[in-house]
């Protein structure tokens, strides 16, 4: 489709030795884009230019804002980039956009220090954005949230992942160490009687790895990040957000549900891991302070007893808790109605909601892992 | 009936409602190109939900709406063609204001960044929220949150806007600089206004027509340019409304 404008150099230079530039047509949003890098080549730097506006027939809002943006660029580098024949109707667009008033930028050094900011922001996010596209695949609205990644807010993915992740670390360290040594302490005063107190290593290892250490890390990250998005959601229903993001184009659903379902896809195993290690440790202290067997033997048992396909069913549940859990404080924020008390009942409702999916998915598991010996 | 060449909405014989419950039935009016069109009505007789039938969140019962010609496309599917403020702003509380602006440029056109920013920081100039473009919404006034989230309705240059109460909650001063740029919108810009309000002042300075609905008739009592709303004895509410009376008066 040619562009319904044109932007074209004079043979002539102005008064003051400047460039002499005709633009005409149509300019408005659909030809924007274009308009917008014509400006940029023809406006040469460290000179000075006058813009003939006479033959403009139309201009909108969007294109008004890139010349008042050009005249000010001009500005404030120290030439001038004026503007003639334009019609009262183009004249007081100009005006209304701020031709007159728009401020310079800050100065260059400030802005280098944005610049990197923002770069390695971009890079990172574009990063994160790529590894996060390959599982995202897996499920169907992941693809077309792919194919329209503007869909999505994936600016708020970094911020989730912090918020799920690195924040829970405190607790879920102090809960599966506890949760390890009470498990070791309870099978240990069991095992001393039969005098096998070194199978408490079995015992603590292959629990925590493949039941405990996923449920109690999914647990609390419902009640933290669960909890969270279901309220967060509620509120943006109730305060029209959802409908303002609809009103605009974007599918809500998919602009705020895929960040915090990836988020807590990738976090919850991770936490996972973490939470197992120390839960193994309590385990460990227990062994080692009321069995006196050795850091070395106990570590060897648990070795000898803990498999990769342990630890794996173990991750894979996470990561399937983790999306559950997204799923269902995001199902129930969206589900939201009235005002604040609206946002608690629906909050509250996520969070029981998500204990009975955990404690369901958690027993389905273990069924499927026996049937098929895993 | 027909509907006037220059109509940028026609309705006809809309019912709307939610559930088992019709709020409004038989509907049928028509918006002439740079109309200021104020909707009124007594609080829950369904203006919110009307607006929200026309921008298209809400399917309506029966009935058509035609926007510019065409229904009002499905959400998601295409880039809107109108531009809506919430009664509240809607401002999106994790994104400063420029952020706010440019999302709906970012997603609906392939400008390059640093184009969007620009359009996003004049979009601001125009509401005068020149400087506040990295705040976040919970650092402005209540004012300055309609005007943002007018700027962002407008982000894509819309030729038809619509707001629901947008001076309800402001202090007369900000209500009049929001009246003002309203009327420099529709003056300057040509933008057709489709509003709801229950400021009079507002509707004195801004309708060029107004439309009334009642609940208990399910439709509209009275349709004409304020002056003459305002002379009307009849219906009750019609006068008991422009003369601030109560009900029983
Ligand atoms: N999302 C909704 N679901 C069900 N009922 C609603 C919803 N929104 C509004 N209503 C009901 O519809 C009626 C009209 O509401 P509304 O259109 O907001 O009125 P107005 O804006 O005229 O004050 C009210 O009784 C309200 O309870
Ligand atoms: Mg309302």
């Amino acid at each position: 489709m040619p562009a319904s404008f044109n932007l074209t150099r004079l043979p002539k230079l102005s008064g003051a030795g400047g460039i002499c530039l005709q633009l005409s047509g149509q300019l408005a949003l659909p030809d924007a884009t274009e308009f917008w890098q014509k400006l940029k080549e023809e406006i040469e730097p460290g000179r000075g230019h006058e813009i003939d506006l006479s033959a403009v027939e139309r201009l909108d809002g969007v294109c008004a804002a890139m010349l008042v943006s050009v005249e000010a660029e001009a500005r404030c580098s120290g030439q001038y980039l004026h503007f003639h024949g334009a019609s009262p109707g183009v004249e007081r667009l100009l005006a209304l956009y701020g031709i007159d008033g728009n401020p310079c930028k800050a100065p260059p050094t400030h802005l280098r220090i944005l610049e990197q900011v923002g770069e390695a922001t971009c890079s990172l996010v574009a990063n994160t954005r790529n590894t996060l596209s390959f599982i995202g695949e897996l499920s169907l609205s992941a693809i077309r949230a792919i194919r329209t990644p503007k869909s999505v807010h994936w600016a708020d993915l970094g911020k989730l992942l912090e918020r799920a992740g690195a924040d829970s670390v405190p607790i879920v360290i102090a809960i599966n160490l506890l949760v390890g040594f009470i498990l070791g302490l309870q099978s240990a005063m069991q095992m001393e009687q039969f005098g096998v107190g070194i199978y408490v290593a079995d015992l603590v290892g292959m629990s925590v790895v493949r039941e405990l250490g996923p449920l109690m890390t999914a647990i609390i990250v419902t009640g933290r990040s669960g909890a969270a998005y279901a309220a967060q959601i509620g509120t943006m229903v109730v305060s029209e957000e959802v409908s303002a993001l609809r009103s605009m184009g974007f599918d809500p659903v998919r602009f705020l549900v895929i960040p915090r379902t990836i988020a807590l896809a990738l976090m919850v195993p991770l936490l996972v891991v973490i939470g197992n290690f120390v839960g193994l440790l309590g385990g460990l202290l227990v062994g080692v302070l009321y069995l006196d067997v050795s850091i070395s033997a106990y570590i060897l048992r648990t070795q000898s007893v803990i498999g990769l396909s342990d630890w794996c069913s173990g991750l894979l549940k996470a990561a399937v808790f983790g999306i559950a859990i997204a799923l269902i404080a995001c199902e129930r924020g969206f589900s939201t109605r009235g005002g604040a008390e609206g946002v608690g009942t629906s909050t509250t409702s996520a969070v029981v909601t998500m204990l009975f999916t955990l404690v369901c998915l958690d027993a389905f598991f273990t069924i499927i892992f026996s049937a098929l010996g895993i | 009936m027909t509907s006037e060449p220059d109509s940028i909405i026609v309705v006809r014989d809309l019912c709307i409602g939610w559930g088992d419950r019709i709020l409004m039935e038989h509907l049928s009016f028509d918006v002439a190109r740079a109309e200021r069109f104020v909707i009124l009505g007594g609080s829950g007789s369904g203006k919110s939900t009307l607006l929200q039938n026309l921008i298209g969140l809400v399917e309506p019962r029966s009935g058509t709406i035609l926007i510019d010609g065409s229904p009002p496309p499905a959400p998601e599917t295409a880039p809107p063609r109108f531009g809506v403020m919430f009664q509240s702003g809607a401002l999106f509380g994790s994104m400063t204001l420029l952020e706010n602006v440019s999302l709906p440029l970012n997603r609906w056109t392939d400008l390059p960044a640093d184009a969007i920013e620009e359009i996003a920081l004049a979009r601001l100039r125009l509401v005068a929220l020149e400087g506040f473009e990295n705040h976040s919404p919970s650092e402005i006034s209540g004012g300055m949150k309609k005007r943002a989230g007018i700027a962002r309705a407008l982000a894509l240059e819309p030729s038809l806007l619509f707001l629901d109460e947008p001076s309800a909650g402001l202090d007369p001063i900000s209500s009049v600089e929001l009246d003002e740029l309203l009327l420099t919108l529709n003056e300057e810009l040509g933008v057709t206004l489709v509003m709801v309000t229950h400021e009079l002042e507002s509707i004195d300075k801004v309708a060029t027509r107004c439309i009334v609905l009642d609940g208990e008739t399910r439709g509209i009592i009275a349709d004409g340019p304020p002056r003459e709303l305002r002379s009307q004895t009849e219906p009750i509410f019609v006068k008991h409304f422009f003369n601030r009376e109560p009900r029983s008066a």
